[in-house]
């Protein structure tokens, strides 16, 4: 086997969970035994999050890692509102693997969402354990003294103390339970823009990527792996490779053959020169068209039914009228602007790794295998990801780099280029949606069914879990169809296929979602409605995505009057606990690409922490949700993938980005994520306006060259 | 192999090297200079991008003996003693998401500003769209050079 394979399974189902959303992490706080006990310059660490030095200088431990989603600022956020201390002060850190924070993954939207209790909590309690030490120093009542700004004052004696001057003695405490948070009208922190503290650095050059990481004696690696999915090395031959100046080894790893330089263009010659003879595996007859065909072929009646509300086959034989759409999808790829890569120096039976990755807790556990040391001297230091979209929950580069630097006794980075980025990537999963409507004789829908045909995520990777064929997570925005309707029927056909696939922002909400809200539209108009109005009317009363589409069809002015060529669409999605209406106004342009002019987007994602972070977080899924909607698609060809760099495969650029105005229903409903919720109602919000404005229903994504001539 | 002398940021470095190296590998792995990105390695994307005597160039695609005599600036050499006022508005619109393209945002529009210090709004556009940011900064992108033209007023 080529592919790095025996990954652990149970991390990964954890893994898994974290992605999709579909578990609850299993989130444990730290608890009191290390309060009286911190170390070194550490003299108050009541819990993993927080950490008050000698200096009195607070830094906020930070699990959840920072990929330009602002995991790094709005975490702390929560924690510093409860802390009561001067949020510009405030340290923050990119937390290393850390049992006491239990597994640590990120994805699924979840920094946030699920940081909102604990990491409030976590703040109260040492503001608590702080005010109550100082108030047993002045022997005073606790509830006369007061914390604000990092200092603790008792008015009516007129004294005050900074943190740090009294966390040595509010170490010694118990950790108290049950503090009560505050309520929003008290928060000074959350809800307010506080300056990301990231920023500073990455306009500088200094934020530390994992391309950046310099260890002493590193040596750079580059992987030839096989160009064939599932190829292997029959052999090799290194001689040229070795005779290139700066090149000092080869090795041969699962993968393929890893060539060390001290820099990085050796090793890229040095990879040019190798000689290898590959033995292609059994998928050279593996093309783009015949998965197509396998997922055509499906057979929708041999489906497990994932959702059977009613009878919806009675219903499609007694209805007045039967809509049917059938949409397609391509694989796409996550091609975040740094390139996979990962630092690792193995020392006697302990094992450091430097990476930019979303899953800490399943990279410990692949080092500790690949490096053959126990997984307690394993420690994962996560640096900054230069994006993320889901590629980093693997860990497969990690397995790799881990390998390379046991087989050759130094500190490796190993590293992709774009093309292997591209080429060796797993991708978004191409899907096959069938759907059907059944309508009254007022054109109102009484049955609605979805099959849905497509690989399975975690099916391909564990197949034996999911020998069943139900992947809960491939129906993820079908299954919860929002609409009242009587009869709803979604069946799920699992084909799997040789091509690796992996969660990429949203996950099957990205192909779910627009299936749905496409078919809808197609749905509504055919039976004359509007397309808000009967989502209105199917929509439950106390829906908070009925609340998103209301508002915006007042900002937007639904239907409003537009310019001739233009054409305006809608659509709606919840997903990952948050609920998204997008309205697009487009045209076509004379050389036949669709222009997006302007995107309204409203999002009740409950209480709203870092307002301009929600507000980039917006803006970004737009762009990254086109970027794939117009031209985005990964083929396989002889059982190759056919892309390789920007130049074919080429993301969105400034030029197409539209407008857009994001609005927010800021609320104390239950708090919800907000990396991924706004990629599902872009695509079709998109296309439903295409087709207002052409009377053309685009099906088959992406979208590339079917609006010219 | 050849012995040339690099400036960079108004350094000079000395090197042994083969000279068709190209010059991101040079900045990054041979003087340390890790502020500019590596991204696509065929001039598509930007993130390489390095000021050649104050002109925006890609350096993933420059063999390193094409800059020999030429001052070259980096990220690390743009704002030394106060930040650049690109710098500025980049924080003050908080630009970066994961940040990993920004570098060469900002040295292109440093570029650009250096030609031409003030662009138009679709002179803005059709310069900054050479840079791929993979997580959707172009709308602040926009917004920071254009209030940089107007002397840091948006
Ligand atoms: S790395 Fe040079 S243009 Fe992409
Ligand atoms: S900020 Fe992430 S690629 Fe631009």
């Amino acid at each position: 086997m080529s592919r790095i394979t025996n990954l652990s399974r149970r991390d990964f189902l954890k893994a898994s969970a974290a992605a999709t959303g579909a578990l609850v992490l299993g989130f444990r706080m730290g608890q009191s035994a290390n309060a009286a006990v911190a170390g070194g310059d550490i003299v108050f660490n009541p819990n993993a999050w927080l950490e008050i030095n000698r200096g009195g200088e607070v830094i906020i431990q930070v699990p959840w890692s920072e990929l330009g989603q602002g995991a790094l600022t709005a975490v702390p956020m929560l924690l510093a509102d409860e802390l009561e201390v001067d949020f510009g002060k405030v340290q923050v850190r990119k937390a290393r693997n850390d049992p006491r924070f239990g597994n640590m993954g990120t994805g699924g939207s979840r920094s946030v969402r699920t940081s909102w209790d604990p990491v409030r909590t976590a703040g109260a309690t040492a503001r608590v354990m702080l005010v109550a030490a100082a108030a047993k120093r002045w022997q005073v009542p606790v509830d006369e003294c007061q914390a604000r700004l990092g200092v603790i004052t008792h008015e009516k004696s007129g004294r005050s103390m900074t943190y740090g001057a009294i966390s040595a003695a509010a170490a010694g405490q118990e950790v108290p339970v049950d503090i009560p948070l505050k309520p929003k009208s008290k928060r000074t922190i959350i809800g307010h823009d506080m300056p990301r503290k990231d920023t500073p650095d990455k306009v500088v050059g200094k934020a530390d990527f994992g391309l950046d990481q310099r260890l002493e004696g590193m040596l750079f690696a580059v992987v030839a792996r096989s160009p064939v999915l599932e190829g292997s090395v029959k052999s090799f031959d290194d001689t040229a490779a070795l005779a290139v100046p700066g090149v000092t080894r080869t090795v041969e790893i699962e993968t393929g053959i890893a060539v060390l330089a001290d820099h990085s263009w050796a090793a890229l010659k040095g990879r040019e020169a190798l000689k290898i003879e590959w033995d292609d595996g059994p998928n050279t007859g593996l093309n783009s068209a015949n998965i197509s065909e396998r997922l055509a072929a499906a057979d929708p009646a041999k489906a497990p039914v994932m959702r059977g509300d009613g009878d919806s086959a009675g219903a499609l034989t007694t209805a007045a009228k039967v809509v049917e759409a059938v949409y397609e999808l391509p694989y796409i790829s996550h091609s975040p602007m740094e390139p996979m890569n990962c630092t690792a120096r193995i020392t006697g039976d302990r094992c450091e790794v430097w990476v930019p990755i979303q899953s800490v807790t399943w990279g410990e556990s692949v080092a500790a295998q690949y490096a053959d040391v126990p997984r307690e001297n394993v420690t994962i230091q996560p640096t900054y990801a230069g994006g993320g979209f889901g590629r980093r929950l693997m860990v497969d580069y990690v397995a790799e780099t881990v390998a390379i630097a046991k087989a050759v006794g130094r500190p490796v980075q190993m590293f992709m280029t774009r093309q292997d980025d591209t080429r060796h990537g797993l991708y978004r999963p191409t899907s096959r949606h069938t759907l059907k409507a059944a309508l009254d004789d007022q054109n109102r829908p009484i049955a609605w069914t979805h099959h849905l045909a497509a690989p399975s995520i975690s099916g391909q990777l564990n197949p034996e879990r999911f020998s069943d064929g139900r992947d809960e997570g491939a129906v993820n925005g079908a299954s919860n169809l929002p609409y009242e309707i009587p009869n709803i029927e979604v069946t799920y056909s699992m084909v799997n296929t040789p091509v690796p696939t992996c969660w990429l922002r949203s996950v099957y909400n990205t192909q779910n979602g627009l299936a749905n809200e496409c078919f809808f539209d197609e749905m509504a108009r055919s039976g004359g409605h509007d397309p808000v109005q009967l989502r209105l009317e199917l929509l439950p009363k106390d829906s908070r995505l009925r609340g998103t589409l209301e508002r915006a069809q007042k900002e937007w002015g639904w239907p409003r009057k537009l310019n001739s060529g233009r054409g305006q669409g809608t659509a709606s999605h919840s997903s990952f606990g948050s609920h998204v209406t997008m309205m697009a106004e487009v045209s076509v342009g004379d050389d036949g690409w669709p222009r997006v002019h302007e995107i309204l987007c409203v999002v009740d994602c409950g209480p709203v922490v870092h307002p301009d972070g929600l507000n980039s977080q917006i803006q970004g899924v737009v762009g990254f949700a086109l970027s794939a909607l117009m031209r985005e698609e990964i083929t396989i060809r002889n059982g190759s993938v056919q892309q390789s760099n920007f130049d074919d495969y080429p993301p969105l650029r400034l030029k197409e980005m539209p407008d857009v105005t994001v609005i927010t229903i800021d609320s104390e409903d239950d708090i919800g994520g907000i990396g991924e919720p706004g990629y599902p109602p872009l695509g079709p919000a998109v296309l439903n306006a295409l087709f207002d404005a052409t009377g053309k229903r685009v099906r088959k994504l992406p979208i590339a060259g079917n609006f010219k001539g | 192999m050849a012995q040339l002398t690099l400036r960079v940021n108004g350094k000079s470095h000395s090197l042994d090297i083969d000279p068709d190296t190209p010059l991101v590998w040079v900045l990054r792995d041979h003087l340390d200079l890790t502020g500019t990105k590596y991204s696509c390695g065929i001039s598509e994307c930007g993130a390489c991008t390095v000021l050649v005597d104050g002109a925006a160039e890609r350096s993933c695609t420059m063999p390193v003996s094409d800059a020999v005599g030429s001052e070259i600036t980096t990220i690390e050499g743009l704002g030394v003693t106060e930040l650049h006022p690109l710098q500025k508005a980049w924080i003050e619109d908080e630009v970066p998401q994961c940040g990993y393209c920004q570098p060469g945002q900002l040295m292109t529009a440093a570029g650009l500003l250096n030609r031409n210090p003030h662009p138009s709004e679709e002179e803005i556009v059709a310069e900054m769209s050479d840079v791929l940011c993979r997580c959707g900064t172009y709308l602040r992108i926009k917004k920071a050079v254009a209030k940089t033209v107007k002397g840091g007023k948006s």
